[in-house]
């Protein structure tokens, strides 16, 4: 980085150690030597990243500037595919989708969980609250794919989501939801609160128990409400575990794919097409490498430019 | 008093509410299951003549021996080599004074944000080109590489939690930094480690979007994987389907009810990863 000047560092013997420049100078002629020796540990872990990650995600780059039907000799088209998605509304809507799914993976999960958390802190423990554990994880250890499936048959004409439907008398509003252009969208979204309701819960919960509960007695004595309690004392000191909800959900929103891929593939049409399925279909069935890489891009900025701000914002250190 | 009742009622009252809905997907899934083959049935209704040979028959029909051996194979290539290279890479940024600790470690971090299927077009070509696809390594490899932001993320928060006096104990016992880490931090490492593993073994078994690109045979697939293709082949019979998903998840359930303890834990603190 900053190579310039100290002439101290330049009549070191050994060059190496010009780059590596430890920030704290005055050790680094004794313990340089060691600290490169160091690397070793690290050096297998960084190898296999950066041949498997960070290869490939410069490579993904790379790719996008290419018109490539990955066999073929590829032609540099600049920014063309860039312009292709950002000027396409079909294209849009797809990003659309990933923002619009966040609501049923991150918001209902995220608001619900604090309700849950907020309720079920003042339960004694005991089998009830170990049971519930127990069975609030479990759509997060299954595979996404099963989620899919199991999805598919409550959705489907015959299913129980209809069968509960017409028992309470709303026979009318039966549809089969996953096939519906205008139900799609959201159907999959819940199959999202669902897998990500009892994380949310859980982590909520831990953190919860993890609050001073003088804070509490203070505000007691204030004479707060429940829901003061709840607004100046709980949420304040959950900051940590919502930002990683939210982180977690996020991404798991914006990059979905198993869900989408079982149950609707994309469609009716294209009402629930998501960057990461479009990303599949683009490389691997219309052989389009140079559109799917800049898709595959657009949605790696989209994580962080979503995440960043997220982290940012919720893991300082002076909570 | 009668308020913190009242707060504690509606707390399981709410509990159980969300316990149905977790539950009712599978115990649909689970009737359907039990069905004659073949049969069209209806959301939830137990059957007459409960047919639990659907589940041999599924377990047949999705070659779920083979299946079972070919994902425990991946596995088995994945979690120990994972472990490892986590450890060390871990207890390097952590304890010991490597070069550029910091921005090595931040280049790790961007990795958890990084979406699989954004890699997944350049890693089929990469591994084309190595002459791996339709093997199995063609997941093993990339698979221990994009779990390596969490495993290095994880370590390295268990072994900054190690006291510094222990390292500089064994310096002054005349251990270097392997003997440091042989003889002191691994064995302290273990329940870290357990949890890393058990989290890995599910993701490993759970991965679906690299198995279907790289490899076309399903019985060389992971289970999810596995699991996709036969839905494509069945998709039409429910009750077989439904047989099979339940096999599928079956493990993984059993897994997680057996290492709750340490599962939960990993989860919830290790939840950054997405």
């Amino acid at each position: 980085m900053t190579q310039a000047v100290d002439p101290a560092v330049r009549s070191s013997e050994e060059r190496a150690a010009v780059d590596a420049r430890p920030r704290r100078t005055a050790r680094r002629r004794s313990s340089s030597g060691r600290s490169w020796w160091h690397l070793v540990y690290v050096a297998p872990a960084l190898a296999t990243y950066a041949f498997f990650v960070i290869r490939p995600l410069v490579t993904s780059v790379q790719y996008s500037f290419y018109d490539w039907n990955g066999i073929g000799p590829a032609t540099w088209v600049g920014l063309d595919n860039y312009r292709r998605i950002l000027t396409d509304s079909g294209q849009l809507s797809i990003v659309a989708h990933a923002f619009e799914l966040m609501l049923f993976f991150t918001v209902v999960p995220v608001a619900l969980g604090l309700v849950a958390a907020a309720l079920m802190h003042g339960l004694p423990r005991g089998s009830f609250s170990t049971v519930a554990r127990t069975v609030l994880f479990i759509p997060q250890v299954i595979p996404l794919v099963a989620a899919g499936i199991v999805w598919d048959w409550v959705y489907s004409s015959d299913g129980i989501a209809n069968q509960l439907l017409s028992a309470i008398g709303l026979g009318g509003i039966t549809r089969p939801w996953l096939a519906d252009f205008s139900t799609a969208l959201p159907a999959v979204g819940l199959i999202g609160s669902w897998v990500m309701l009892g994380l949310c819960t859980l982590l909520l919960l831990t953190g919860i128990t993890r609050i001073d509960p003088s804070l509490y007695e203070a505000a007691r004595i204030d004479g707060a409400s429940r829901l003061g309690e709840f607004r100046h004392v709980t949420l304040p000191g959950l900051r940590r575990e919502i930002g990683v909800c939210l982180t977690v959900t996020m991404i798991a929103a914006l990059a979905s794919f198993d869900i989408i891929y079982i149950s609707t593939q994309g469609g009716p049409g294209r009402s629930t097409m998501v960057p990461g399925v479009e990303i599949y279909r683009l490389a691997f069935t219309q052989r389009e490498i140079g559109q799917a890489s800049a898709m595959a891009v657009i949605l790696m900025v989209v994580v962080l430019a979503t995440v960043v701000p997220i982290q940012r914002y919720t893991q300082r250190s002076d909570a | 008093m009668t308020s913190a009742l009242r707060g504690q009622l509606a707390g399981r009252a709410l509990l159980v509410v969300f316990m149905v809905l977790t539950l009712v997907p599978f115990v649909t899934l689970f009737s359907t299951a039990l069905q004659p083959a073949g049969s069209i049935p209806t959301g939830v209704s137990w059957p007459s003549d409960p047919q639990w040979g659907n589940f041999a028959e599924a377990w047949d029909l999705a070659n779920l021996s083979t299946l079972t051996r070919s994902s425990l194979l991946i596995v088995l290539g994945v979690v120990p080599a994972s472990l490892l290279l986590a450890a060390l890479a871990g207890y390097g940024l952590a304890t010991l004074r490597v070069p550029f600790a910091n921005a090595i470690f931040l280049l790790f971090v961007l990795g958890l944000t990084i979406p699989f299927e954004s890699l997944i077009t350049p890693l089929y070509y990469q591994v084309q080109a190595l002459g791996l696809l339709n093997t199995r390594w063609a997941l093993i490899l990339p698979l221990i590489a994009l779990y390596m932001p969490f495993g290095v993320f994880w370590m390295r928060a268990h072994f900054l939690t190690v006291p510094a006096e222990l390292t500089e104990a064994a310096t002054i016992d005349g251990a270097g930094p392997w003997r440091a880490f042989r003889h002191v931090h691994l064995p302290l490492a273990v329940p870290a480690l357990s949890s890393l593993a058990i989290l890995l073994f599910l993701w490993t078994w759970n991965q679906f979007v690299l198995a279907i690109v790289m490899v076309d045979d399903p019985t060389k697939r992971t289970m999810a994987g596995a699991l996709g293709a036969f839905q494509g082949q069945y998709g039409t019979d429910i009750v077989l389907l439904s047989a099979g998903a339940l096999l599928i998840m079956a493990p993984t359930i059993l897994v997680f009810v057996v290492f709750q303890r340490q599962f939960s834990r990993a989860l919830l603190q290790g939840a950054v990863k997405g």
